[in-house]
This record gives C-alpha cells, sequence and structure tokens, in this order.
C-alpha cells in the first residue's frame, strides 16, 4: 500500500493513470473528483454488492447514506465547512453564518479558504438564501454577483489559507478572530488539545469523503480489500473515535462513542447531528462538477483585484 | 596555404605523414577524433537536459495547442484512442459556420451522444467543452446517460432531453473544439474568449486576471530586483574588500541561508511578520506601535516582497562579490590621486567595473522571481499571488492545456526580456565569477 500525503489527490491520480505509471492504490477524495476521475474513465468500479454489510444484515448498498456510493467510489466519512472562533475574543459568539459576514458587529480579521466551493455557498446564506435555494441562486449571474458582494464586505480582512492544517494554526497565532474550516480540524484543536475555539454550524456546507481506486493500481485486490474493510460498519464507527467526521453508514451512527480522551461524547460534534443540521447545506457535486472552472476564475480574479 | 608555399611542381599529395597518408586527410581524422571525443564527453551531459528539460518543455508547449479530447478519447483499458463526435465533426465539415443546427445536425448529436456513452467519453468530452463554456459539462454527461432513448425527431427528442442544447454557444464550443490543434487556451489564458458567433472578444471585467497577474508578476519581480541590488551591493563590497579572516566569516552569514531550505526560510518570515509575531510585539514592546494598530506584514504584497527579497538576495550578492573581488583596489587609488572625488571615483572607476556582476546578479534574480510559486503561496495573500501561481492551480485543476498555455507565454516574455538585456548590455559582458 501507498500512502500518498496530499490536501487532494486528485491531480495525481489523473496524472498517473494517463502517464500509466500508477503507485497509488487508494485515494481519499471529494465528491466532485470521484464522480469526475470515474466519468473519464480513471478508476476502478467499485461493485457496492461486495460491501460487507451491516451488523444486523441490512446490505451496504442500503446501509450507506443516501448518494454516498457512487460506480467507483465508496463514501467513508461526511466532513463539513464550517465556521470557528476564538472564545477569548467573543465571549459571547457568533452565532449565525450572516455574523461571520458582520464586521461591525464581531470586528477582527478572518480567514476562508482559497476557493470558491463552500465560501460562495456560505456568503448566500450569510446574505439570507434558505440552504435549499443556494444552488439555484448560484447558477444565476445575479445570484454570483449577490454571494461576491458578501465576501467583498469582508475581503479586506481576511487572510486566504489552502491546506486544512493553517485555520486552527491561524487562530491559535491569534492571526485571526474567526475562521472557516474543516470541522474535524476545529474538533481536534478544541478538544485534542484545549485551545478556546468554538464551533458554528449554523450555515455548514457539508459533504462526503470518499475512497477510491485508480485504474491499473498496483495492488488492485489488497487495495479492494481495504476499502472493504475501512467502510465496514465497526471502521466507519471506529474512525470518530480519532476526529469528528460523521460515518457515512447508517449503522455506524449508533456505535460512534466516546473520543480517544475517553470523556468525551463524539455525537454531538458530528455534521450530521440533528442539532447541526437546522440550517445546513449538502455540497452539490453536479454544481461543482460543472461550474467548478469558471468560479474559481472569477474567485481568483475577484481576490486579485 | 600550404599550397601556395609548395614550390611548383611538388602538388600536395607530396606533404605526407610518416605513414604515407595525405596530411590533410590525417588532420582531419584527427580532428574529427577530437570531436568525437569531446561529444561523447558531453554525451551524458545532453542526454540529461534533452530528458529531464527540452523535451518535457516541448511536451508542454504541445500540450497548450493539443487537445484531442473532443476528437478521440483514449481507452486506458485496450490502450488504444478511439475518435469520438464523428458525426457532429462531419456536420461541422458540411455546414459552414453560422449555420443553424438542423434535424440532421441533431441526429448527427443523437448518435455520438450514443457513442460516447458506449466508451464511457462523456466526460472527457463534456469536461473538454466545459473548459471553453463553463456550465456545459453535466449537459454532456446527463445527455449521455439517456441517449439511447433518443428517437426522430432528433432535434425536438434532444431539445426535449435538455434545452440547453438549443444555445448557439454550445455548437459554436463544439465547432471551435472540433479539432486536435486549438488556440482557445491561448485566448483564454490572455483574458478573451468565444462568443457565439465564434468572435474572439475580451472576458468580462470580473473574470480578467491573467494579463494583470502577468504584469503584477513582472513588476514584483523587477522591485525585489532592485531591493536586491541595493542590498547586496554594500554586502557584496565589504565582503571583498574586509581580510579574508572576517570576510570568510561574513560569507558563512551569507551562504548559511542560502543552504536552508527554501519554506524553512519563509515560515520564518511568516512567525516573524504575522500580526502576533516577533517584529509586532517588539514593536509593541517598545510602544512604537498601539495593541490595536499592529502591521500586516503578511499574507499581502508586503509579505512576498519581503520573503523573496530574503530568499534571493544571495543570487545577487554572489556574482557581485565574485566580481569585486577582482576589481584592484589601486585603480581607485589612483583616481583618487589624479583629483576625484571620493563619490567620481566610485561613479566613473569603480561602479563600471562592477557591472558584470551587477548584470548577472540582476538576469539571475529577475529569472528566479517572475518563476517563483512556493513563497507567494504561502506569504502572499491575495494580492501578492504572482502568475506560477495560477499555473499551479490550473495543474490543480488537471486543466493542463491552459496551465501550459500560460506556462508557455511567461517563458516567451522571459525569452524577450532576456534578448532585450543582449541587446541592450550584451550578454558577454555577464560574468558570474
Amino acid at each position: 500500500m501507498v500512502s500518498v500525503d496530499s490536501d487532494n489527490p486528485a491531480p495525481a491520480i489523473k496524472a498517473q493513470v494517463e502517464a500509466g505509471n500508477v503507485t497509488i492504490d487508494v485515494g481519499d477524495v471529494e465528491y466532485a473528483d470521484a464522480i469526475r476521475l470515474c466519468d473519464e474513465g480513471l478508476l476502478e468500479p467499485i461493485d457496492a454488492a461486495t460491501l460487507p454489510a451491516a451488523p444486523d444484515g441490512t446490505p451496504a448498498v442500503d446501509d450507506f447514506l443516501p448518494g454516498a456510493l457512487t460506480e467507483c467510489a465508496v463514501s467513508t466519512i461526511v466532513f463539513s465547512t464550517i465556521f470557528a472562533y476564538d472564545t477569548t475574543k467573543f465571549p459571547e459568539g457568533p452565532t449565525t453564518v450572516a455574523d461571520f459576514f458582520d464586521l461591525e458587529k464581531f470586528p477582527g480579521k478572518r480567514a476562508m479558504r482559497k476557493g470558491a466551493k463552500a465560501n460562495l455557498e456560505m456568503a448566500l446564506m450569510a446574505d439570507g438564501v434558505p440552504a435549499a435555494d443556494v444552488y439555484a441562486t448560484l447558477e444565476t449571474p445575479e445570484g454570483q454577483d449577490r454571494a461576491f458582494a458578501m465576501l467583498d464586505k469582508i475581503k479586506a480582512e481576511t487572510v486566504w489559507w489552502e491546506a486544512g492544517a493553517q485555520p486552527p494554526q491561524l487562530l491559535a497565532d491569534g492571526e485571526v478572530a474567526m475562521t472557516t474550516a474543516y470541522n474535524g480540524r476545529i474538533f481536534g484543536a478544541a478538544v485534542g488539545e484545549g485551545k478556546p475555539f468554538a464551533t458554528v454550524w449554523d450555515g455548514q456546507v457539508y459533504e462526503y469523503d470518499l475512497f477510491v481506486i485508480p485504474k491499473g493500481a498496483p495492488n488492485k485486490d489488497g487495495a479492494m480489500e481495504f476499502v472493504k474493510f475501512a467502510t465496514s460498519t465497526q471502521a466507519l464507527a471506529d474512525q470518530a473515535k480519532w476526529i469528528s467526521y460523521g460515518p457515512a453508514r447508517k449503522s455506524s451512527g449508533a456505535l460512534v462513542g466516546l473520543y480517544q480522551d475517553g470523556k468525551t461524547e463524539m455525537a454531538p460534534y458530528m455534521p450530521t447531528a440533528e442539532a447541526n443540521l437546522t440550517n445546513a447545506l449538502a455540497s452539490s457535486y453536479e454544481f461543482w462538477v460543472d461550474r467548478d472552472g469558471e468560479l474559481n476564475e472569477r474567485f481568483n480574479a475577484w481576490l486579485a483585484q | 596555404m600550404t599550397d601556395q608555399t609548395a614550390p611548383p611542381g611538388l602538388g600536395a599529395e607530396s606533404l605526407t605523414t610518416a605513414d604515407g597518408r595525405p596530411l590533410k586527410a590525417a588532420l582531419h581524422r584527427a580532428q574529427a577524433r577530437a570531436k568525437r571525443r569531446a561529444f561523447l564527453l558531453v554525451l551524458p551531459l545532453l542526454a540529461f537536459v534533452l530528458l529531464t528539460f527540452v523535451i518535457p518543455i516541448g511536451i508542454m508547449l504541445f500540450r497548450s495547442l493539443n487537445n484531442p479530447d473532443f476528437v478521440s478519447y483514449s481507452d486506458i483499458d485496450s490502450g488504444t484512442e478511439i475518435p469520438v463526435m464523428q458525426n457532429v465533426q462531419a456536420w461541422f465539415a458540411a455546414n459552414p459556420q453560422g449555420t443553424e443546427p438542423d434535424e440532421a445536425a441533431y441526429a448527427a448529436l443523437a448518435a455520438d451522444l450514443v457513442h460516447l456513452k458506449e466508451i464511457k467519453a462523456q466526460g472527457s468530452v463534456g469536461t473538454r467543452i466545459n473548459y471553453v463554456l463553463p456550465g456545459s459539462r453535466s449537459l454532456f454527461t446527463s445527455s449521455a446517460r439517456d441517449a439511447a432513448k433518443l428517437a426522430p425527431p432528433y432535434k425536438e427528442a434532444v431539445l426535449a432531453l435538455d434545452e440547453k442544447w438549443a444555445d448557439p454557444a454550445v455548437w459554436q464550443a463544439m465547432r471551435s473544439s472540433a479539432g486536435t490543434i486549438t488556440g482557445d487556451f491561448y485566448i483564454l489564458a490572455a483574458d478573451f474568449e468565444r462568443d457565439d458567433s465564434g468572435a474572439i472578444v475580451r472576458t468580462a471585467e470580473k473574470e480578467r486576471i491573467y494579463l494583470y497577474l502577468f504584469w503584477r508578476t513582472f513588476f514584483l519581480s523587477g522591485l525585489i530586483t532592485l531591493i536586491c541590488l541595493v542590498l547586496a551591493f554594500p554586502i557584496a563590497h565589504l565582503l571583498a574588500t574586509l581580510p579574508l579572516s572576517k570576510s570568510n566569516l561574513l560569507m558563512i552569514l551569507v551562504l548559511l541561508p542560502f543552504w536552508t531550505s527554501l519554506l524553512v526560510r519563509t515560515t520564518s518570515w511568516i512567525v516573524l511578520l504575522q500580526q502576533q509575531g516577533v517584529v509586532n510585539d517588539a514593536l509593541v514592546a517598545l510602544g512604537l506601535i498601539g495593541t490595536d494598530g499592529r502591521l500586516t506584514m503578511i499574507n499581502n504584497q508586503t509579505g512576498t516582497i519581503v520573503a523573496m527579497t530574503h530568499v534571493l538576495l544571495p543570487f545577487m550578492i554572489l556574482p557581485l562579490y565574485s566580481v569585486m573581488r577582482t576589481i584592484k583596489p589601486s585603480y581607485v587609488r589612483a583616481a583618487r590621486s589624479l583629483g576625484a572625488t571620493s563619490w567620481t571615483a566610485f561613479r566613473r572607476v569603480y561602479l563600471p567595473q562592477t557591472l558584470p556582476g551587477m548584470g548577472a546578479g540582476v538576469l539571475l534574480v529577475f529569472i528566479l522571481a517572475v518563476g517563483y510559486y512556493i513563497t507567494p503561496a504561502l506569504v502572499g495573500g491575495a494580492d501578492g499571488q504572482l502568475i506560477s501561481n495560477m499555473i499551479a492551480f490550473h495543474m490543480s485543476k488537471a486543466n493542463w492545456s491552459l496551465a501550459a498555455a500560460i506556462a508557455t507565454m511567461l517563458l516567451f516574455s522571459v525569452l524577450i526580456l532576456y534578448w532585450l538585456y543582449d541587446r541592450l548590455i550584451g550578454i558577454d559582458n555577464l560574468k558570474l565569477g
């Protein structure tokens, strides 16, 4: 097994498969990338019927959350882009996604991921667009203008991060007062390391992370076995012991227990917890597969101005 | 020469080597042997440069012009190239630009979509069109999914599947992509695009970025080069004039950061310059600024300039130093003794002699700066990004043709600057040591 440490192995998979020199056995990619790579014939199909059934006998196809299984990919976790703040700076704390864009009520630097995805959705939700209408709005030029106008409000005060490890660091350094982040990173810093960070779930944008096997993987059979093992009910529940990412199987939910410290209940920290889903948006891969190039182009241009 | 001086009657054939061969041929042979030997000696280097430099750059240049994804699909399993979208291309060939797509066009499209679905090429074809017409990828993937159900009349059937097919922009995008060689990526890289009729127009103002970033890259690189020159000149002079024992120590101070990893140096600047960083803390402690007035020196253009200047400074110091070492102090002394003020002696005698070193340093630093990527990515924030960050971005988004087109433009603009430098200053004046 070859493990490649990368924030996004999708370009590496494409390059390796096209060059006919594959060293990656299993990749962990985002939904839009899994679909795109699969469409282009760069991934091994994974037959969902061969995945292990739930302990009660429910076949895997029914046990996984809706949309979690695709032709070439198996979801492992649900992760979410949330925003977090430094509790020493805001004891009262922001509570809605609109507060993130409100520099008057909550002064201080912000940090956001350097990219269009999730930022534009959060901006629209902060502007009062209901989660259900976000992508329909973002399809229109007016909707895009609206999202960028919202980002304009905080542009001058914003630091842009690229790797998931940066936001907790920026918060810890006091470089920013609030930042968008992947929920597990903030959980790790707050609960794991006792940092004074709090997560705001309002306006979260969640999506699946998926395991894929590149076409021509050197240990294809071993990779297949690994994927089957790692996406079994128990394995998915066990991973939640280390970080607050929700398992993609329904049957794993009940088995999620305590954090590795042995006292923190994990359930409330999951993106899929009932209380965290009151104003949440499921990231639309269909939208991003199509619009990724265009909106990132505009985002980059907007950023450079 | 030999022929002219030889006495009449004695031909060139009389000049022979000891074993009786004509001298000319023997000389020729000896020279050829020497040349062959020299060639064999450089062969490993030549092969290395060819394999790791010339060929990859050639492939990159080619990729920026060549994108056959709309014409053929390379099947990974069988390793073959399968032609795709043949019927639509035949229709394009038979009907000139501007023809309204008719029933025959939609029939061709339907047949092609069925074929795409069969060989699972709808993704790569859709991605290709999506590059020139954002938002059209799913048009291909979703239409191909249901293409098998299509029945005549095809126009209505296809439009019932997705009415976006009626958009002339879609047909224009397919027409302009219907070839293996395309200039589309250069059009995009120069902030232009094609409108519905195929004419090349500027992109909307809010989406223009590349030309501006090129300008910024050259401006910042020039500025960094200038700062490097100003900072390096006195250091190099000091190094060249101090006694050896002291200058060696100083040299180590120059070389130590030079040998340190680029990432380490860049992240050290983050620690120093950030708002809660060393510099700001020191300024607050000294009472020069208030806690609320902490300076923003990182994650913006300032951060890029400071960190890049530091990283590139040795590349300016070293050539300057090696040239300054060879300048005899007696020249300046002679100028002084002939009545020149110290400023005049410096300006008219010393400075001109350092020009080859300055030329080498300036060229080295500028060309390195133009292609810089890691440092601006880490400390550049929004307004400290350079064009290479855009190249990296498109590489990561797997739009290699656009990345290659921007990279090619960067390569050629550097070559033009190099040519200008050669015309104005002369490349043979360059001296690295």
